[in-house]
């Protein structure tokens, strides 16, 4: 199979998994408990990476663009910048990053392991579906948790920047705050919440799919994990360009 | 039995005759509907023929041996009763029922009268051994109580009551196939399917899983598929049977050379094809020169 047709079947597949996934809601048994667990695992337990990444991502901003603000006479909008640029990007954007980082290769491992061991057949022998059981809960979780991840990493970002912005250029903290609100609209807001919706999907479906298309053993689950988590970026950041230009185009049209 | 190949009715107990009598009335719940049947059955992956034509039924309360190499389509077949895989062409029926083109809600109401034992368990890691057999039950949300007792019960059958608490990774390899059957048996499906059950067991633990597939025989009327290429298998389930005695105890006894066992047969394939079909003396007695080597090894 040459890439382009290999790139197209693959799309058709996880598009098609997506679907089954979303369609797996609609159907009993539905896997409330096991929705709950995913969103624990994945949720609660990124946001240590994902506060901390916003954080220190915040905090460098500030540093870069402090002097160069400074110098025309403009560091009292700093926090006009780095709330825009945090918002509608780099929170989403690095949010999604890592939890693909983080969550992306977890659930390729786990799936994968189960396909090599068997255990996805023997699910499908006991008369349940892979899909609903394991697929539906975890793009799920992604899609609730991320969006509250990236408000996370948004808000620690903006704490970040501050913090830097007083301690290192001695800014008040209030102008820095008042710079932040009014560099803040709705739009952006907006924007910023659709954003990880999207990613949390790439994320699910093309880790889902890459571990439970793995063949060839241990081996293969080790591939498989390296391409969710590369595939998966990779989504992530063409469709943020895309997604962004959409949103642009919608967004500006509306009375926000 | 007389001239005729016909058993005088003085000689069939009376439970018999009423058995039959309900089957001749209703045959599609009867014993004369084959638990499964594969007609003319056609599989293909790519360029690689796994299955040609293959037709065979397996009776109720009838244990099938599937032999042959590694890569000669025995696993394949077991897939294909579970609807795992579709054939190319060609009809699988299940009780009856033709599963070849059904939907996954279908299959799902199929595969709960199957049991299926795989080669290594393929147990649940993230489960205890409890809920790895208390799996289906769970799934079709059955009251805590009673998925405690029938978890017991078969966990008692394959004598593994005391690991009900365990992990899967504490388990060894024999303990896992047994877990895994216990958690194939439950719901008490009429049909079990195990593949490569004593694939890398020592000797007496073979024998164990062995003795389990006679009880389920002999005891439980259980059809059964069992896929593998070792010859203890069917040297131990296809010349012994169990009976019980009074107290409920199971003995396992000998067939003997003059006997067979009636619901005991064989299957061999080679190159997609079924190349031997019979009883165990007829395959200790086969000339052919493949047969020959499987059996001795050379």
């Amino acid at each position: 199979m040459n890439p382009i047709t290999r790139f197209l079947f693959e799309l058709q597949e996880i598009t098609n998994l997506l679907w089954r996934a979303i369609k797996g809601l609609g159907k009993k048994p539905r896997y409330f408990k096991e929705i709950i667990r995913q969103m624990d695992s994945i949720g609660v337990g990124s946001v240590g990476i994902v506060v901390l990444t916003g954080f220190f991502t915040g905090g460098v901003l500030v540093l870069q663009a402090f002097p160069t603000l400074e110098y025309y006479g403009a560091q009292s909008n700093v926090g006009q910048g780095i709330a825009a640029s945090l918002i509608r990007e780099l929170g989403p954007v690095l949010a999604a990053l890592m939890v693909a980082g983080r969550v992306g290769s977890a659930i390729s491992a786990e799936l994968g392991s189960m396909v090599v061991s068997q255990q996805i057949e023997a699910m499908r022998a006991l008369g349940t579906s892979p899909v609903r059981k394991l697929v539906t809960p975890r793009i799920i979780a992604l899609l609730v948790t991320l969006p509250m991840l990236t408000i996370g990493a948004d808000i620690a970002g903006l704490i970040g920047g501050g913090l830097v912005a007083k301690q290192l250029f001695g800014l008040d903290i209030n102008t820095y705050i008042s710079s932040v609100r009014s560099g803040t609209d709705v739009n952006d807001i907006v924007a910023g919440m659709i954003k990880p919706l999207v990613f949390g999907g790439i994320i699910g479906a093309v880790s889902c799919y890459k571990g439970l298309s793995t063949t060839g053993g241990t081996v293969g689950v080790g591939t498989s994990t390296t391409q969710a988590v590369v595939s998966s970026s990779i989504t992530i950041i063409v469709a943020d360009f895309f997604l962004s230009k959409i949103l642009q185009s919608a967004l500006s049209s509306t009375l926000f | 039995m007389n001239d005729d190949g016909e058993i005088p009715e003085n000689l069939l107990p009376d439970e018999w005759e009423v058995d039959d009598q309900i089957e001749a009335d209703d045959p599609e719940k009867g014993r004369l509907v084959p638990a499964l049947e594969f007609r003319n059955v056609d599989l293909a992956f790519d360029d690689q023929v796994i299955l040609s034509d293959v037709s065979f039924m397996v009776g109720r309360g009838e244990t099938r041996f599937v032999l042959g190499g590694s890569g000669t389509g025995k696993s394949t077949v077991i897939k294909l009763v579970l609807g795992l895989i579709k054939p190319d062409s060609g009809q699988v029926f299940v009780e009856g029922e033709d599963i070849t083109h059904m939907d996954d809600v279908d299959l799902g109401r199929i595969r709960k009268k199957i049991g299926m034992v795989f080669q290594d368990g393929a147990l649940f890691d993230s489960l205890s051994v409890y809920e790895n057999v208390a799996y289906r039950l769970h799934e079709a949300r059955v009251p805590e109580d009673e998925v405690e007792h029938e978890v017991v019960r078969m966990l008692q059958f394959v004598d593994l009551e005391d690991a009900i608490d365990k992990m899967p990774i504490e388990l060894s390899g024999g303990m896992r196939r047994r877990v895994g059957i216990a958690r194939a048996l439950v719901g008490n499906p009429s049909i079990v399917l195990f593949d490569e059950p004593t694939a890398g067991l020592d000797p007496p633990t073979a024998r164990t899983i062995c003795e389990l597939a006679i009880k389920l025989r002999d005891i439980e009327d259980v059809s059964s598929i069992f896929v593998t290429h070792e010859m203890n298998n069917l040297e131990y389930v296809g010349s012994e049977y169990a009976i019980l005695d009074r107290k409920g105890n199971i003995h396992y006894e000998l067939a003997g050379k003059t006997y067979c066992l009636l619901n005991t047969k064989i299957m061999m394939l080679l190159k997609g094809d079924i190349w031997f079909t019979g009883r165990e003396e007829e395959l200790r007695a086969s000339e052919d020169p493949y047969i020959r080597k499987f059996i001795r090894g050379k």
